[in-house]
């Protein structure tokens, strides 16, 4: 008979074997699921998760996937490891797209080398004024970040459809809810010639970096730590909790934010009304299964955005509703939460022969 | 004052799925159990409602496959924050991505079909009578029984001795298991409970007010409704009156729209999150409010010892 055991200290190779478990549970769900629609699974998987990447351009659209999540989730980790639940990064994605192209519309079809800086400015203002808002209210009114960021996920989602509905949509668009094409110089460039990769990628990577040095090198970084895994020494130590809101939700915003700009300033090229397939919601799992570590989150980025190429590839190969994604990632979501378990506990034989143990297990708080 | 009618019988319709889900939760959290993945059980719960009454042509299997859908969800929830003890906000949001990514995939095909709306029903002698029978008598069964939930939950969480257990339970579950009351047993039960008001929710959505299946279309109710049992400081009564201020609220853009306010649409349709944000404000400024109506172990995990 097997039974839990509280390990004496977390297993270190658990935390980083568990995501690769997680990941091998969501592919053996997978094949259950495709066997079950009828399809043959290993062609099913071919198709899903090797065809999508087997091109350059394949490769190109992997990275393209990837900046949105990569930023979005190092921005939330570090709220996340602070236990400050923003969870709203899609609404502050919008508002930085917004941001950013409004000043892409007031430049036309100039060729100002001045407009793709102050667009990503502009993107990453937008980002940051968004996440304010919960900022505010939680260090001000002590409103639960949770239901706040939330809720301007749809607020964001409305102004956006405003906008290319009404004051920004595109007089010769033929009535589609959305604006003019931005122009050249106000487009970001192309990363890798016949891809439609852009430097977002080089920017997202390098802000993994600055996240990773900020988190371990510098004192801010401690102190968010510390109010993460003890707040009670926190205050002790006499870290500010209200800092801690501020930096966590102004980071993630500005991070978000310039995803947001990223994706209407690249593949996008024009505001619209759907301007992202949930990646700020996407993101959320990228942080957890990245150990809300940057560089673990760069290898969860990649796996998300596999899954997005997937769904798309489903959808087009096998006739599957491309919201298989969704399905997948909620999956791997619950299988990592569950696989944590084996950070803290393992599995012991115990001999059915003998007595059970009656001494007291440890309680976790 | 007929003006009136359709107005308040519009706003008991928008409050009703928001009083399934919010009593719910009441439940759950007054167990000290925080389920964050309302949203996602009333998804599935309103796309296995749709798809179980236009199999079957009954309202009543609908809402049974919708409450039993989000119980089969809320038993993952219970499975993963009870026995093996994750951390239940980042639990609850992966039960909403869950329901969310799953109602959609499930419901591809049945999006847009039609489906005969849940009819109000007829009580002889009072629907008849002029307005106060078209105010208060006219409406469907699923209506009444909210009603009827209120007063049961309330009942249950006041006179109940069960319903004590499930309160101290909530304010300290180490207390609560020394002397001998089923903590773990007590708040499956609850998080059961709620998995099923959560789906009822959804297939009122699906088989009343809208009345058919679209992707996504719980629209943030979920998370409304979670605002709602703080609204109500974990009180029934209070969270059933915050229910239909909210349901007044997301009518009031139907009246606005006909009334041809010079408002972009997109403006009425923020204002449910907008006054979910500034009651949020209104109810949590004062930190005491909080502290003394909270739950005192909710969110937390507990691991009894031996």
């Amino acid at each position: 008979m097997l039974r839990l055991e509280r390990r004496a200290t977390p297993s270190s190779l658990m935390r980083f074997a568990s995501p690769l478990l997680a990941a091998l549970c969501m592919l053996m769900t997978g094949f259950l699921l495709f066997s079950a629609l009828g399809k043959d699974p290993m062609e099913a998987f071919y198709l899903f998760f090797v065809k999508p990447v087997s091109s350059t351009y394949g490769i190109g659209e992997l990275l393209l996937k990837t900046t949105p999540l990569l930023l979005c989730g190092v921005g939330l980790a570090l709220g996340f490891r602070a236990s400050v639940w923003n969870i709203g990064a899609e609404g502050q994605l919008t508002m930085g797209a917004i941001a950013g192209g409004g000043v892409a519309l007031w430049f036309g079809d100039s060729d100002s080398s001045l407009a793709m800086p102050l667009m990503v400015l502009a993107g990453i203002l937008g980002g940051m004024a968004w996440a304010a808002i919960p900022a505010f209210l939680r260090t001000r009114f002590n409103t639960n970040e949770i239901l706040v960021t939330l809720m301007l996920v749809y607020i964001s989602q409305l102004v956006l459809s405003w906008l290319v509905h009404g004051p920004w949509r595109d007089p010769e668009g033929q009535n589609y809810p959305q604006s003019q094409g931005f122009g050249d110089a106000e487009t970001m460039a192309v990363l890798i010639s016949g891809t439609r990769v852009t430097w977002g990628i080089v920017y997202a990577l390098a802000l993994a970096l600055v996240a990773w040095i900020f988190s371990q090198k510098t004192f801010a970084g401690f102190r968010m730590q510390v109010a993460g895994l003890a707040p009670a020494a926190a205050a002790y130590a006499g870290f500010s909790e209200k800092r801690n809101i501020w930096i966590a939700l102004l980071l993630c915003g500005g991070m978000a934010g310039l995803a947001g700009i990223c994706e209407v300033a690249g593949p996008i090229g024009r505001l619209q009304q759907q301007i992202s397939p949930g990646y700020g919601f996407a993101a959320i799992i990228v942080a957890w299964i990245g150990r809300l570590h940057p560089i673990g989150i760069i290898f969860g980025a990649l796996l998300m955005s596999l899954l997005y190429l997937g769904g798309e590839a489903a959808q087009m190969g096998m006739g599957l509703p491309s919201a298989i994604t969704g399905l997948f990632q909620g999956l791997l979501l619950f299988y990592l939460l569950a696989t944590d378990l084996f950070i803290n506990f393992r599995l012991k034989r115990v001999d059915s022969g003998k007595t059970r143990p009656t001494a007291p297990r440890e309680s976790v708080a | 004052m007929i003006a009136i009618v359709p107005m308040v019988a519009s706003t008991v319709v928008a409050a009703t799925p928001l009083i399934y889900a919010a009593l719910g939760e009441t439940v759950v959290e007054r167990s000290g159990v925080l389920n964050l993945g309302i949203e996602g059980m009333m998804l599935i719960g309103a796309v296995a409602g749709f798809a179980a009454a236009r199999a079957t042509g009954s309202d009543g299997v609908g809402f049974a496959a919708a409450a039993a859908a989000g119980v089969a969800l809320s038993l993952i929830f219970g499975f993963l924050t009870l026995n093996l003890q994750t951390n239940q906000v980042a639990t609850g949001l992966a039960l909403t991505l869950f329901g969310v990514g799953l109602s959609a995939f499930v419901g591809h095909n049945l999006a847009g079909l039609p489906v005969e709306r849940l009819a109000p029903i007829t009580i002889p002698g009072l629907t008849a009578i002029p307005v106060v029978g078209d105010l208060l008598f006219h409406y469907d069964v699923m209506v009444y029984l909210s009603v009827a939930l209120f007063v049961g939950v309330q009942w249950f969480l006041t006179k109940s001795r069960i319903g004590l257990t499930l309160r101290a339970i909530g304010e300290s579950p180490a207390v609560a298991h020394a002397i001998g009351k089923p903590v773990l047993a007590t708040r499956y039960l609850a998080v059961i409970f709620g998995g099923a008001t959560a789906g009822i929710a959804g297939a009122y959505l699906s088989l009343v007010q809208t009345p058919m299946w679209v992707e996504g279309m719980s629209a943030g109710k979920g998370w409304i409704a979670l605002a709602l049992v703080v609204f109500g400081t974990w009180k029934p009564t209070r969270v059933v009156v915050g229910a239909y201020l909210f349901g007044g609220v997301t009518q009031f853009q139907l009246f606005a729209q006909g009334f041809a306010l010079p408002i972009p649409t997109e403006f009425l349709s923020m204002l449910p999150y907008a006054a979910t944000i500034i009651v949020l404000v209104i109810i949590c400024r004062d930190p005491r409010t909080i502290l003394l109506n909270q739950p005192a172990s909710l969110g937390h995990s507990f691991h009894p010892t031996a």
